[in-house]
């Protein structure tokens, strides 16, 4: 972690602005990460640091490299280059790492012919004996009727929810939420966000995707932009307005992404 | 490997509770309780249903590997984010399929022979369904290797449906084709080698040989007979077999290991 903005022709004083996210502690630090599927480059040299007890909210166009970066901080992906520590741990063909994350991924499929509740206790089994698990969203989202019901006949919705309370079921210390609100109704949505802020405040670091840039206004203390596979702006999110002039998130975005400064 | 016990648990559940598995049974149960309706006696129903076995056996444990892979892909993404180590995924995903599609297979053909024979049939019987689990093994592991190396779907199915034309089909006609062009020359050797590369000829010719229709195979019959009869064939048989399922197997968790999800 070298710079945090690495924005070409950021005005000069920006590089004072305090470098909150170089000078906390990270959970995830990535360096020169960089990743080929065929001839199409997706990560070209990532590098970046997510804090401690912080919410980074990673952002870009699509295809940007977004759910590759996500990957292969879980060790679906296998980088071609560079380097990833998750929680002091080298990601590479260690796997229990794992234990201190919890995952939603953007779909999720379970097997067809279990009820929710088998995809839960076969959850709990992989993880083993654990502390006392977080149910709160279970009961937020009044899951627990559907919990008996076989997979199939649940609404995406529900299945949707069913992926939330997974990913905060163990309490884990780093949580990747990717899209964490699509296909949610705004109820579903809110309690979502408002766990995200209460795992926050008792420590769990948070990184997320979304493509909704008031959401993103609304949660993320840093942002990373990521655009053709590189880091063009990473850093705190009133950085973000600052140094592109804008008055919001989504014109800050869409001024990096046209790749001027006004 | 505590891990694919657990999986393996949860898949079996899963795979049980579908409805294509119950079909399948029925379908063998079904073609071996009409075979013994129509009159035969257990090793005439064993040769009945040993061409029902070698083609339908390879057919649906490809096709429904492949499937069943494809279709669990997010849900091996969701698994693969828990602490569990991929070797211990394959093993339980593996297992979680060729475990009901082998039970379906020996239920479905074994019950009718329980109820109508008693049981009495032994060696055929008994040769009939191992060369069925054997086949299940190899083209599930088989169905596993090709839904790993090609991420389109489409494509994917493609493939198994050629490979188990070629296996079941195609490598005979080949077969066939070789014998009739080089007829002057003594080919029981090589035809013996051929026939190691194809797992349906070998199980078709471990059945066969559980019967005396051996001999009306002429002088190559004769041959197989002097081979495969003896416990070297039988072991060497057995062995080509069992590396039609532990090679695309190992090749599988290969590939399973070092793939981008």
């Amino acid at each position: 972690m070298t710079s945090p903005e690495r924005f070409p022709s950021a005005p000069p004083e920006a590089h004072d602005t305090p470098h909150l996210v170089a000078s906390t502690a990270s959970i995830v630090e990535v360096s020169d990460l960089a990743k080929s599927f065929g001839d199409l480059t997706v990560l070209d040299g990532v590098s970046t640091a997510f804090g401690v007890g912080r919410i980074t909210a990673v952002v870009g166009p699509n295809a940007a490299g977004k759910s590759t970066l996500i990957k292969a901080i879980l060790g679906l992906v296998r980088p071609d280059r560079g380097r990833i520590i998750v929680n002091g741990h080298v990601v590479s063909q260690d796997w229990d790492y794992r234990r201190g994350i919890g995952y939603m991924p953007q779909a999720s499929h379970f097997p067809e012919n279990l009820t929710g509740r088998e995809v839960l206790s076969m959850l709990k089994h992989l993880r083993g004996p654990s502390a006392e698990l977080d149910e709160e969203l279970l009961d937020a989202f009044v899951l627990g009727p559907e919990l008996g019901k076989q997979i199939r006949t649940l609404s995406g919705g529900t299945r949707q929810k069913l992926n939330a309370v997974i990913a905060f079921l163990f309490r884990p210390p780093l949580l990747i939420l990717d899209e964490p609100t699509a296909g949610l109704d705004p109820v579903a949505s809110g309690i979502i966000k408002n766990k995200i802020f209460r795992s926050r405040e008792s420590g769990v670091s948070i990184l997320l995707t979304s493509h909704i840039m008031s959401e993103i206004e609304q949660l993320a203390d840093s942002v990373v932009f990521l655009h053709e596979g590189r880091v063009q702006f990473d850093g705190p999110r009133m950085d973000l307005r600052r140094l592109t002039g804008q008055q919001d998130v989504e014109r800050a975005i869409a001024a990096l992404m046209q790749g001027g400064l006004s | 490997m505590k891990s694919a016990g657990k999986i393996l648990r949860y898949q079996l559940r899963d795979v049980i509770r579908g409805r294509w598995i119950l079909a399948y049974t029925l379908l063998f149960l079904l073609a071996t309780d009409v075979l013994f309706r129509f009159g035969g006696s257990g090793d005439r129903v064993v040769l009945s249903l040993m061409n029902v076995v070698l083609l339908l056996v390879p057919l649906v444990s490809i096709i429904f590997g492949t499937m069943y892979l494809y279709q669990a892909r997010e849900f091996i993404v969701m698994l693969l984010a828990q602490p569990v180590d991929r070797t211990s995924l394959f093993l339980g995903l593996y297992a979680g399929m060729a475990l009901p599609l082998s039970g379906g297979y020996v239920i479905g053909v074994g019950l009718p022979f329980l109820w109508h024979a008693g049981g009495g049939v032994g060696p055929a019987l008994g040769m009939l369904l191992l060369v069925g689990v054997l086949l299940t093994c190899a083209f599930t592991a088989l169905a596993f290797l090709v839904s790993l190396l090609f991420e389109d779907r489409a494509k994917g199915f493609g493939v198994a449906v050629l490979v188990w034309l070629l296996a079941a089909v195609v490598y005979d006609g080949l077969v066939l084709l070789v014998v009739t062009t080089l007829w002057r020359y003594p080919l029981e050797q090589p035809l013996l080698v051929l026939t190691m590369l194809n797992p349906i000829d070998l199980g078709r010719v471990l059945l066969l040989l559980q019967f005396d229709i051996a001999a009306l195979m002429g002088y190559t019959g004769a041959v197989f007979q002097r081979f495969f009869g003896t416990l070297l064939g039988l072991t060497v048989a057995f062995g080509a077999l069992a590396l039609w399922t532990t090679l695309p197997f190992f090749l599988g968790i290969r590939r399973f290991r070092l793939k981008d999800f």
